[in-house]
């Protein structure tokens, strides 16, 4: 294996579209030195991002956010004008691992790892995030929803890697929350994530919204029709009613030693039904 | 494939090393540096035992490739004492019988020092969640966090 730690995203991106082997870029290593480790994977390169200095920023653009693609949980959460404009993007980095994992692990890792259970990557779909993807053909940028495509296997093609992450300007009223269910108080993967974001009127009146689960199927699930049974109402019991039943309908989970399908499917809507209730909440400036 | 040359600072010290690229700086501190007080338990970053500092961040030893750690400074357990003279927070481990076996010991030192630098004044579920990513399997933890707790108070008043 060679290891490379270059100061450039060119540099790094003709070093990984390069390696004739497997290559990886690495950034907060929470996952990739876990797989080495187990032998799942079996690196030929490795490319160390955090020497390129765009990649360690958090800074405005286009009226949102940029997050750098090695910028860690830790530092999210030092930012408080980053954790005020999106506090649901800033809870779910908080949730990844122990104080010493969210020192390292990054946004951009925990979607390229694609795990089901990843606790960001709901988060950043309600936020309507984009992932801006650097490769050998230049740059694009994705909605982060397209970034897993099954367990563990993401859609990025050889050479490229995550430069960051984009979260878009917040219109008014506009708040955001992630909540999972765990069967202890820390340290757990996740049974259930619901991240979502809403934008109200001055009256109240849900004028957009997004919802995303984790964890109840291989890739992040968008509820599409939990979104369309909130927007226009004030988020009366009916309403939330609608949105918890449209979660548990988009639910397509496993069973395992954490939570069987019909317990998880129930916890999607329960905690869709919280998340927005506190998204709503901070919208209005109330938490 | 050649090792690498790495320059790095641990605990204020400079230091050279070469190690291979798949090496985590957990092995490098160990096997090539002779500084085994810091412990590998999991070696997967569940359980905190190798806890360490990076450019004085908290994290785990065993996720950082000691290629890594070109130009960083790096701090481990044995720069916690002055000389002889212990760390407040290794004094009240000791009153407190705050460790059995010992192995988890030093990553619950390096990590609660970490803590009362950002917070000195901590609420227990602070303590506690903090250090929820080291594990104990001797104390039930209630002494590790009472000798935090403490620590930090006296710090807190100038008693020590």
């Amino acid at each position: 294996m060679r290891f490379e730690a270059p100061e450039t995203v060119e540099a790094a991106v003709a070093l990984l579209a390069g390696e004739a082997g497997t290559a990886f870029p690495l950034s907060g290593g929470t996952d990739l030195l876990v797989q080495m480790r187990s032998g799942r994977i079996a690196p030929d390169l490795v490319v160390d991002t955090k020497r390129i200095p765009a990649l360690r920023e958090i800074a405005r653009e286009a009226g949102g956010w940029r997050i750098g693609a090695a910028v860690s949980g830790a530092e999210i959460n030092e930012h408080a004008e980053l954790v005020a404009a999106w506090p649901g993007i800033a809870e779910a980095a908080n949730l990844v691992g122990s104080t010493q994992v969210a020192g390292r692990a990054t946004l951009a890792g925990n979607l390229c790892t694609s795990s089901p259970a990843a606790d960001t990557v709901p988060a950043m779909v309600a936020a309507g995030a984009l992932a801006r993807i650097v490769g050998p053909a230049g740059k694009r940028e994705i909605p982060v929803e397209d970034v897993p495509v099954g367990v563990q296997k993401n859609s990025l093609a050889k050479g490229e890697m995550v430069e960051c992450i984009l979260l878009p300007a917040k219109p008014d009223r506009s708040s955001d929350c992630y909540l999972r269910f765990i069967p202890r108080t820390e340290m757990d993967i996740a049974v259930v994530g619901c991240g979502v974001s809403v934008t109200l009127d001055e009256g109240g009146t849900v004028t957009a919204a997004k919802v995303a689960l984790g964890a109840v199927a291989p890739t992040v699930v968008v509820v599409e029709d939990g979104a369309q049974a909130i927007i226009g109402t004030k988020l009366d019991d009916a309403a939330l009613d609608a949105l918890a039943k449209a979660c548990e309908a988009a639910c397509n989970p496993i069973d395992d030693k954490r939570g069987t399908v019909e317990f998880r499917t129930e916890v999607a809507g329960t905690l869709a039904r919280r998340a927005v209730k506190i998204a709503a909440d901070r919208a209005r400036g109330v938490v | 494939m050649s090792s690498i040359h790495v320059t790095s600072a641990v605990n204020g010290d400079p230091v050279e090393f070469l190690c291979e690229p798949e090496e985590t700086l957990l092995d490098v501190l160990r096997d090539r540096l002779g500084m085994t007080g810091t412990k590998e338990g999991c070696g997967t970053g569940d359980c905190g035992a190798c806890s360490i500092t990076l450019d004085g961040r908290l994290v785990c030893a065993c996720l950082v490739m000691g290629a890594e750690a070109e130009g960083r400074q790096i701090g481990t357990i044995e720069g916690m004492a002055d000389g002889e003279t212990l760390h407040p927070l290794q004094k009240k481990f000791l009153e407190h019988a705050a460790l059995q076996c010992g192995i988890c010991t030093p990553g619950f030192l390096v990590a609660a020092k970490s803590l009362l630098e950002k917070n000195p004044d901590p609420t227990e579920e602070e303590v506690r969640y903090w250090l929820a990513g080291n594990l104990c399997r001797c104390t039930g933890y209630d002494k590790i966090i009472r000798a935090v707790m403490d620590t930090a108070e006296d710090m807190r008043k100038g008693n020590v």
